[in-house]
């Protein structure tokens, strides 16, 4: 075990590794633009928690390698890229969803009553004091959700996603232990970098200054 | 402040608005009892009316009834004599000041924004709102230019209730809304700040409804004290009435009217003030209370003070029959 591979091919490996990124971000925001939706409809009609919360976790215990077998001869998605776009997406649903809920849930009820009673609508409210208040949390969300994602998104690498993970199985099936280890360490290295970008980003938000 | 003062106010400021109660109940599924009972009140432009009574008796849902932040379930409440439900709920907040206790203020938003609300949501221009963040600051006794880009964590509870009256202000108002907006601060930033809203409402003259569950505060700050006990209105007249002559012992026992000491305490001077020019040695101003005009007579060993106005000019006396006859009990 050495690193040679990784000394030799550096620049093969930095392309992996922004492949790797531009699948991971694509991926989650496509989650996004399903939690958040989700999230808020959870925060507000409670009835929905259950059904919402449950259907995820249903989900969530779908082994990925299986989830990804099963997409294969949907048409449109198959082998490639979207096949893992919408495994990756759907398994940080859970993640996400739950810490959004807990986001908004988190939020003073009396600074809510207060932004209404300034004569806010119901998405002002939203936009302008809940979301604001509850960023936070939300990024704190987020960061597990892409931490995960990124490690998942190397098992996506098995139906040609590309990405790192193809350094893996490949190096597997060469039986060469130094191109595994230059995958492992890119995807641990760009696992951390993301996580502590996003652990600065949380300390940004205008709710977490103000209280500093 | 006295029944004339609050005429020459409206006359100065036609802004105010009148809010008519009538018949108005307030009941929730599955409760038995209504939390607001089939009340009927007027409050006159420019009136300072307080909501008094202990915890429980409804006088915050009475509150909220008004910028229907809860919406009442009988009766009819009208603001200028049009129906609240005939404007959209944002719309009719957006013309009414919201004063909370303590988490009123948005904790992201700096103090120029907090203030800036209510003005930004009416889409006023730029310039007009930063002049009107300033104006706001100075007339709640913060200096602009220390305070507008702090934010509220940095403000001690003193200053943060001062933005959030500036924050009510923001849009003039011609009602305001406080529900007790003084009930988490020491006792002398407290009484500092009803001093203060004592003047701004003197300058600015909108109505302001205003609950509390003290006796005292009610006393300094009402034109009309409305005392309710579960749901219902049990009396409603100036503080000196209610305390000299409550209308029943419920009333009696919570403005402490069996105590001579409190109740002296509840009247002022300027109350029972004598118009009769005497030679006295010790002078007391027309705005303290029975209690300390008492107390000097004890001290000076005299039956007489000479009462001063602002300007400390002597306008009559106070002696001690009269606080004798204000103490007995009703």
């Amino acid at each position: 075990m050495n690193f040679d591979y990784l000394i030799d091919n550096w620049r093969r490996v930095l392309e992996l590794t922004v492949d790797h990124l531009e699948l991971t971000a694509i991926s989650l925001a496509l989650a996004l633009l399903i939690a958040l939706p989700l999230g808020i409809l959870v925060t507000i009609a409670h009835a929905t928690s259950l059904p919402v919360m449950g259907g995820l976790g249903v989900i969530y215990t779908i082994p990925s390698l299986a989830a990804l077998a099963l997409l294969i001869p949907v048409p449109g998605l198959g082998l490639g890229r979207r096949s893992a776009i919408v495994v990756l997406a759907a398994y940080a649903q859970l993640a996400l969803v739950r810490n959004i809920v807990a986001a908004l849930r988190g939020v003073d009820p009396a600074t809510l009553e207060a932004a209404r009673g300034t004569g806010m609508t119901w998405g002002q409210v939203l936009w302008r004091v809940r979301l604001p208040l509850a960023l936070p949390v939300l990024i704190a969300g987020l960061r597990i959700a892409t931490v995960t994602t990124i490690s998942l998104a190397t098992i996506t690498a098995w139906v040609n996603a590309g990405g790192l993970g193809s350094l893996l199985f490949d190096g597997i099936s060469r039986d060469y232990p130094s191109q595994i280890l230059a995958g492992a360490v890119a995807i641990t290295t760009l696992a951390l970098v993301v996580d502590g970008i996003l652990r600065i980003a949380e300390r940004m938000t205008p709710a977490s200054r103000a209280t500093r | 402040m006295s029944q004339a003062g609050v005429t020459t106010i409206t006359e100065h400021h036609p802004r105010a608005s009148a809010i008519a109660f009538e018949g108005v109940s307030k009941l929730y599924p599955g409760t038995a009892r209504p939390a607001v009972d089939n009340i009927s009140l007027t409050v006159e432009p420019g009136q300072f009316v307080v909501l008094l009574g202990p915890s429980g008796c409804g006088k915050t849902t009475l509150l909220k009834l008004v910028n229907r932040l809860i919406e009442h379930t009988g009766g009819r409440i009208l603001i200028d004599s049009a129906e609240i439900r005939s404007f959209a709920a944002p719309a009719l907040r957006r013309r009414i000041g919201y004063v909370i206790q303590q988490t009123g203020l948005f904790p992201h938003m700096r103090v120029r924004e907090n203030i800036a609300v209510v003005p930004s949501l009416l889409k006023w221009d730029k310039p007009r709102i930063a002049q009107r963040v300033d104006a706001l600051l100075t007339l709640v006794g913060l200096p602009p230019n220390d305070y507008r880009d702090r934010y509220p964590a940095q403000l001690s509870g003193g200053e943060q209730q001062r933005v959030g009256l500036a924050r009510a202000l923001a849009a003039e108002p011609t009602t305001m809304l406080m529900d007790e907006p003084f009930g988490a601060l020491d006792a002398i930033t407290r009484s500092r700040l009803q001093d203060e809203l004592h003047r701004i409402h003197s300058q600015l003259g909108q109505t302001i409804v205003f609950v509390t569950h003290d006796i005292e505060e009610a006393v300094r700050l009402a034109d009309q004290i409305c005392v309710m006990r579960e749901g219902r209105i049990v009396q409603f007249d100036t503080p000196l009435q209610i305390v000299l002559h409550p209308a029943d012992e419920f009333v009696a026992e919570l403005v402490g009217a069996h105590d001579v000491l409190r109740r002296l305490s509840l009247i002022s001077v300027a109350d029972v003030l004598q118009p009769v020019d005497i030679e006295a040695e010790e002078t007391i101003p027309a705005n303290a209370d029975l209690r300390a005009a008492l107390g000097m007579l004890i001290e000076n060993g005299t039956t007489a003070l000479a009462v001063t106005d602002e300007a400390g000019a002597i306008t009559g006396s106070v002696d001690l029959d009269t606080i004798q006859s204000a103490s007995s009990p009703p």
